[in-house]
């Protein structure tokens, strides 16, 4: 199958198939081929806390944008288990009203390990749906505590959804996800702690020095859709905003450099993997762990030895005594290994 | 490449028309995530036809229908004519439920790769379905 032909084509088993290869780490070639095809989409992330209803809104979302007639990707994304790799991902659940709808594609992805609220493929996802044709790309992410910030980098709008008595002032101020917000969305509104919600989040508001946009705040109680034509003029609000200051090629910009720098750390990584694997063999670790030398200076040395374009080596292939020196990396290695078995024996 | 090739299977555990009970679904489901396979749920009450675009957007590798409600004969025929009608034959079927024991041939004839009851062992459905997404992605060359 080429997925690139059949994703120009408008076939969604090749859009498909290529998120999975994105997943697996060869986007490169599809980005290359279909980058000059994207940019069109109108990109938008829903964060907040596990259970404040960001499915249930995603799916009003959905509704509301049909009605004009826009076509939808959606990416959710739901946690990865940390002992099996594995992954339950439910959040279609709240999406079955849309499930054949020919002009929306809904794809469930598995944060695989990656810790930013997102996956390490979301970013690749979000660029298929693009070039694929989608006006609206909407991504989910797993619910989220006070630090998962790297929607921000995917979407151009960033709703965090949050929900009323479920922690005083201070976690409104503190958390690292309000400062991401273009909107702000109570849902559960007739919930009777909104209203203080609601004033906590204007506070914190007047408090900071917006430049620009200051977040929108809505109201919403997405089971019965109350509240979701106000969001969805927010979100276009945003958009003009963004596109008359200019300020969503400034925002692409930032985010792509962001992007770029993190394939060259990822490349850099398992260069790194290789000289660790390297250090071990030669006996460097066990100095430290020893104590005969301490850990800069390990890493002094291995710094000055380190060439950043050796091919990456993969810890399956390491001799298992090597494997059970590096500590750490082993673990991870080990049950990569027993996992690639398991599954091709 | 750079990166390791991978080996996560998808599966879409649906469970069609009107029977409401999905214990088991879920049972398997979570077998089948401990199992290092991504899982994805579709809830209750789904057509063939949504069962059918769920598993062509998620990538699945094996649909897993669980159905008590007796009407599997008249769900598996349509859940086969639609993969054949979109050009998805190679995702792989599996039934699970209450399931009586004449109908387990018909069901194979149509498609059907396994059939597993309640009173199977869930380890023999978690390796069944890690040996035929393994040979389907064999077959496909993925």
């Amino acid at each position: 199958m080429d997925v690139v032909e059949g994703i120009k084509r408008g076939d969604r088993r090749a859009l498909a198939r290529a998120i999975s290869v994105a997943e697996g780490g060869g986007a490169a070639p599809l980005v290359s081929a279909l980058f000059k095809e994207t940019g069109r989409a109108f990109t938008i992330g829903i964060t907040g806390p596990p259970g404040v209803g960001k499915s249930t809104l995603t799916g009003a979302l959905v509704t509301r944008a049909r009605k004009e007639g826009k076509s939808v990707g959606l990416i959710l994304v739901d946690p990865s288990s940390p002992f099996s790799q594995g992954a339950l991902l439910g959040d279609r659940i709240r999406l079955s009203d849309h499930f054949t709808d020919p002009d929306v594609f809904i794809r469930s992805m598995a944060s695989r390990g990656h810790l930013g609220g997102i996956a390490g493929a979301t970013g690749d996802a979000v660029m298929l749906m693009d070039a694929f044709g989608k006006d609206l790309v909407i991504v989910e992410t797993v619910g989220v505590g006070q630090s998962e910030i790297e929607i921000a980098e995917v979407a151009d709008t960033t709703v965090v959804c949050l929900q009323p008595g479920s922690g005083d002032s201070i976690q409104v101020l503190k958390a690292g996800i309000m400062e991401i917000a273009d909107i702000f969305v109570v849902n559960k509104a007739d919930h009777p702690m909104a209203g203080q919600l609601r004033r906590e989040i204007r506070v914190m508001m007047t408090m900071l020095d917006w430049q620009g946009w200051a977040p929108a705040l809505v109201m919403t109680q997405a089971t019965a859709g109350e509240g979701v034509d106000q969001l969805w003029q927010a979100l276009w609000s945003h958009r003009a905003y963004l596109q008359e200051s200019g300020e969503l090629r400034v925002k692409r910009a930032s985010a792509f450099a962001h992007e770029v720098r993190n394939l060259i750390v990822g490349r850099l990584a398992g260069a790194v993997d290789g000289a660790m694997a390297a250090a071990a063999v030669s006996g460097l670790m066990e100095q430290v762990a020893d104590r005969v030398l301490d850990p800069y200076a390990a890493a002094e040395q291995i710094f000055q030895r380190f060439d950043p374009k050796a091919p990456h080596s993969p810890g399956a292939r390491l001799a298992p005594r090597v494997r059970a020196t590096v500590k750490g990396f082993h673990k991870a290695s080990e049950t990569e290994t027993a996992h690639h078995h398991k599954m091709i024996v | 490449m750079m990166s390791m090739p991978t080996h996560t299977f998808r599966i879409v555990v649906a469970k069609p028309g009107l029977d409401g009970h999905d214990r088991g679904a879920k049972i398997v489901a979570r077998a089948l995530r401990d199992a290092g396979m991504e899982v994805i749920y579709t809830g209750l009450h789904q057509t063939a036809e949504e069962i059918v675009e769920t598993a062509i957007q998620e990538d699945a590798d094996v649909i897993g229908v669980s159905i008590l409600s007796g009407a599997h004969m008249t769900i598996f025929p349509k859940l086969f004519g639609l993969l054949r009608e979109r050009d998805a034959g190679d995702i792989v079927v599996v039934a699970g439920g209450v399931i009586q024991s004449e109908d387990v041939p018909r069901l194979q004839e149509m498609g059907v790769s396994a059939v597993y009851d309640a009173e199977q062992p869930l380890q023999a459905l978690v390796d069944a379905v890690t040996r035929l997404a393994a040979e389907r992605r064999v077959r496909l060359g993925l």
